[in-house]
């Protein structure tokens, strides 16, 4: 047992028994991180000052009995949420030189309950990608064979998991960013519902599918991080003000007479027969657990990744505006104008891939193709939205499998973003629903890599995909395989 | 051939919130730069929006007192285009469903009645302002000041129903008037608190379709709207007349030489890409909430007028006067709680008050003369212990020291004689000085009666009670 290798309920009830400090932990994880980080590459900033100066306060609140579960437990968040003195770049050039005046709601809230932050995580460039190659700060290298792609975007949030570089992590999801690589390093990682977690101080890549999640060892780790980052924020207008559960408590272990819908537009020809296999042997366990199965239809799904990269794009052309060179950020030299200032810096500071949505989403909004774009895909985003709520009258969790092939080559798929763009036609759709969806380890490949199982529940149904998940990992083993590392 | 200019305007209203529509940052005018910032209005990476309640109430005020319908469900979107002093790259704004559509104004010019049709009024974030120049030191560059940015602003949208500069300068006029009664507005047009864009387009007349319009950008005082429309319409009419055609264009104008110059043509124009804002959820305002605004809306200048006339018995002219600004009528409905003449408070309002504000630029917030002070001195002539004459050098001390009108009529021996004796004594000893008009008089010289009046007045330094001495004089002339 290695101290980087433990769960957050496991290190809490060590912590309180005084069996092992804050600070002891988290020079562990720094010694890990350390150790295993030129391999893997999680980390565009490591904070270990910040770290030991906040494992040495969680253990006066120890001393104080003002503990909480989550106090002395070393984090480490995507590069995505606003660190106040700490560089954020959400893994663009653009941001390169930026370090904010203020925090992420969602890290203020880990803060005040005592988290340690270890630093900063790889993604790709403003979330945008499945692989997190594009990074302007190099590729993060899946801990299960550094030859992969971890997925993406929150790549580091999930290879830093797997190769025991943190104990929970944030990412964001906004097309299946947080669940793809979680499938991909063989970790637990839930989309919250469109509204549960405040998306104030996350760097938006498209405001009306990005959500914060966490991303973990298990699924108890799951409902502790989903608790402490959920609720409503005045400062964020569309987080909603719904009393947050306690999510561990809902994890009773049983799923008896739980229906399940089977999607069949999920279940298709061309899914890679490792991923197949695995959602076989998951219906199993889960038939053996006393869960019914309900084969269902979401008929929209085949539109969901068009109407994806319309509305998203359209939402980024906009966000991404405000990286103009004024303020903060990377600024051109030499620009002769106010104009040439603008190109200079947006051409230099941002890479291929947010050049390409931001061109895209200009485009779908642009005078005389808005109707026929992003109205089009509004009004098919309500058609898929409807799709699930039609399903969910008849079952309680939808079970599909998280990504279409295990974690791909370094390299693959870089130069195609129509098949990039593909590994996230399973988890796109939930985005553009709304709601909740989680990806549990469910199996490894023939050639050992992790394969991911999602669950997607009802708006605000958390917990049932949790107690389901949860069921599922206290029924298999796949949450404790390790990345040979 | 004669043309007929037709003339729609865009009126942007910066409203009179304590903070911005967006964060809760100060609204405070003439501060040090970005002196009052956040991540909000900066525009920081992450930083989300949050709507001011009060900019609603606001805007619903501006609406129900336009006759206005209030949308139940309206949209926030966003405007893009790329400009150093817009911190997020785009401008957060309504488009589709903006809060109060299809109202109207009743303009009047030249005794004419005329109704203006209000398109739209919409709720949007201002943006912050660029500063040229030596900017602590450093030679050439430009600063960006965003204490502005992110301040509410309403825009009321006229139909294009204006069809002369008076027109406009009328409907202005009320728009402002309504704005500052309702209190959401300060008015201040130097400052840009109430600021105005023209478009303007001539069509020979009785022609079925309009002509070609320009957008004429910052006009910002009444005498320049009416200067740059007439410019406009002159410089339209010209053009036409040589052959030429009228392109759509925005133009700007030019107060120092009162011309308008292009500044884009509409091929230059921005794509602006509209689309609703994903970070505000639709605004979504019932009926208990337009009906509990209407109630709290004061009485309009409109209303009040009518009012003033039955009520007070004043002629409409004064009422007019007297409704310019919600501070005015209130002080003459205060003084009407002191006296009950409705025409004589009206006299004095209108001739010394508003003379001595006007000549001393005081506003009548400010005005040394309370309601209350007026009807005392108004009290004075009532009772006939001072003359009219006499009452207004007592007002100018009033407005100097504030005193009570009481207390100057006494300190300085000014009230009025009315002891008949004392002035038949004064009116004998002229009648005696000037035998020889007194001769002319009795000839049939009529006219020279106000000239033994006025030796009278002027023997007892303005004090004699004018009436007693007109009597008296007659029966000494005429007896």
């Amino acid at each position: 047992m290695e101290l980087f290798d433990l769960t957050i309920h496991e290190l809490h009830t060590m912590m309180l028994s005084r069996r092992v400090s804050s600070v002891e932990v988290t020079k562990a994880m720094l010694a890990r991180i350390d150790a295993v980080e030129a391999q893997i590459g999680s980390f565009i900033t490591i904070t270990p000052e910040r770290a030991v100066a906040d494992a040495e306060a969680a253990d006066r609140r120890f001393a104080a009995g003002d503990a909480d579960i989550l106090t002395g437990i070393p984090l480490a968040l995507k590069d995505i949420f606003l660190t106040e003195g700490i560089l954020t770049t959400c893994g663009s050039r653009i941001l390169h030189n930026f370090v904010p005046p203020y925090s992420a709601t969602s890290y203020e809230k880990l803060k005040a309950r005592g988290a340690v932050l270890l630093g900063k995580l790889n993604q790709d460039e403003f979330a945008m990608g499945s692989s997190s190659e594009s990074s302007a700060f190099g590729t993060t290298r899946n801990p299960w064979d550094t030859t992969r792609i971890p997925g993406g975007s929150s790549g580091g949030s999930a290879s830093a998991i797997a190769a025991q570089q943190a104990t929970a992590t944030l990412g964001t999801d906004t097309g299946g960013s947080i669940r793809q690589p979680a499938s991909h390093c063989g970790c637990v990682g839930l989309k919250p519902t469109y509204g549960r977690v405040s998306r104030y101080g996350v760097i938006a890549y498209a405001s009306s599918l990005d959500q914060v999640g966490p991303l973990t060892r298990d699924v108890t780790d799951c409902a502790i991080m989903l608790g402490a980052v959920a609720g409503h924020d005045p400062k964020d207008s569309t987080s909603v003000d719904t009393p947050v559960p306690d999510y561990t408590a809902a994890l009773t272990g049983s799923v008896k007479g739980l229906r399940i819908g089977l999607p069949k537009e999920y279940f298709i020809s061309g899914l890679d027969p490792d991923v197949q296999a695995a959602m076989g042997q998951a219906i199993g366990v889960y038939r053996s657990l006393g869960a019914d199965f309900v084969d269902i239809s979401l008929p929209h799904t085949d539109y969901a990744v068009a109407t994806y990269y319309l509305i998203a794009t359209a939402e980024a052309s906009s966000n991404l505006a405000r990286y103009d060179g004024v303020r903060f950020g990377h600024r051109a030299e030499g620009a002769t104008g106010l104009l040439d200032m603008y190109t200079k810096s947006r051409s230099q500071g941002f890479g291929a891939e947010v050049k390409r949505r931001i061109m895209l989403g200009t485009y779908a909004l642009s005078s005389g193709y808005y109707d026929a774009y992003y109205v089009k895909a509004q009004k098919v985003r309500t058609l898929i939205m409807r799709d699930f709520m039609q399903a969910f009258e008849g079952v309680d969790v939808i079970l599909t499998p998280v990504a279409p092939t295990p974690a791909f080559k370094i390299g693959e798929k870089i130069n195609d973003p129509l098949q990039m763009y593909l590994s996230d036609i399973f988890t796109i759709p939930v985005n553009l629903a709304g709601t909740c969806a989680l990806s549990v380890p469910a199996g490894l490949s023939s050639e050992g890599l992790p394969i991911g199982l999602q669950l997607v529940g009802k708006p605000f149904g958390e917990e049932t995909i949790l107690r389901a998940a949860h069921a599922f990992e206290q029924a298999t083993e796949w949450h404790l395989k390790k990345a040979p590392l | 051939m004669k043309f007929q200019p037709v003339i729609g305007l865009e009126v942007h209203v910066q409203l009179k919130t304590d903070s911005k529509i967006f964060c809760g940052c100060s609204t405070a005018f003439g501060s040090e730069p970005n002196s009052q910032t956040c991540p909000v209005c900066l525009g920081m990476p992450g930083a989300l929006p949050v709507l001011n309640k009060k900019v609603v109430e606001f805007a619903i005020k501006a609406g129900l007192s336009t006759n206005c319908s209030i949308t139940p469900r309206s949209i926030f979107a966003r405007k893009n285009y790329f400009y150093p002093d817009l911190p997020k790259g785009y401008q957060i704004s309504q488009f589709e469903d903006p809060i109060c559509q299809h109202g109207w104004l009743d303009i009047s010019v030249n005794d004419q009645t005329k109704r203006i049709g209000i398109t739209r009024i919409h709720m949007e974030e201002d943006a912050g302002k660029l500063v040229h120049g030596d900017i602590s030191g450093l030679e050439e560059c430009s600063g960006v000041d965003l204490n502005r940015a992110c301040t509410p602003l309403l825009e009321v949208v006229s139909e294009p129903d204006l069809r002369s500069s008076d027109e406009a300068v009328a409907y202005l006029k009320q728009l402002h008037q309504i704005v500052t009664w309702l209190g959401i507005c300060d008015g201040n047009m130097e400052e840009g608190s109430f600021r105005c864009d023209a478009n303007v387009s001539v069509m020979p007349l009785g022609a079925a379709q309009y002509g070609t319009r320009a957008e004429i950008k910052n006009v910002n005082s009444f005498k320049f709207v009416k200067q740059a429309i007439e410019y406009e319409i002159q410089r339209q009419i010209d053009l036409i007349e040589d052959g030429g055609t009228v392109v759509q264009e925005t133009r700007l104008f030019d107060p120092n030489s009162g011309t308008t110059r292009s500044m884009r043509s509409k091929e230059e124009a921005h794509d602006y890409r509209y689309f609703p804002d994903p970070d505000l959820v639709p605004l979504v305002i019932d009926d208990a909430w337009v009906e509990r605004t209407r109630e709290e809306l004061p009485e309009l200048p409109e209303q009040m007028k009518l009012r003033f006339i039955t009520k007070f018995g004043i002629p409409a002219y004064d009422a007019e006067v007297l409704t310019a600004s919600r501070p005015l009528a209130e002080y003459y409905e205060e003084c009407l709680s002191f006296h009950s003449n409705g025409k004589a408070v009206s006299n004095w309002i209108m001739g010394e008050v508003i003379r001595c504000l006007n000549d001393s630029g005081t506003s009548i917030e400010q005005c040394p003369v309370t309601p209350r002070l007026l009807t005392e001195l108004l009290k004075l002539i009532d009772s006939g212990t001072i003359s009219g004459k006499i009452a207004k050098a007592v007002f100018d001390e009033m407005w100097k020291s504030g005193q009570e009108p009481s207390s100057i009529v006494e300190e300085q021996g000014l009230v009025q004689v009315s002891d008949s004796g004392a002035i038949e004594a004064i009116i004998d000893e002229i009648l005696t000085r000037e035998a020889g008009q007194v001769a002319e008089y009795r000839s049939g010289k009529d006219k020279l009666f106000g000239f033994f009046v006025g030796q009278v007045m002027k023997a007892s330094k303005g004090k004699a009670n004018p009436a007693l001495v007109n009597e008296l004089l007659q029966n000494k002339l005429n007896g």
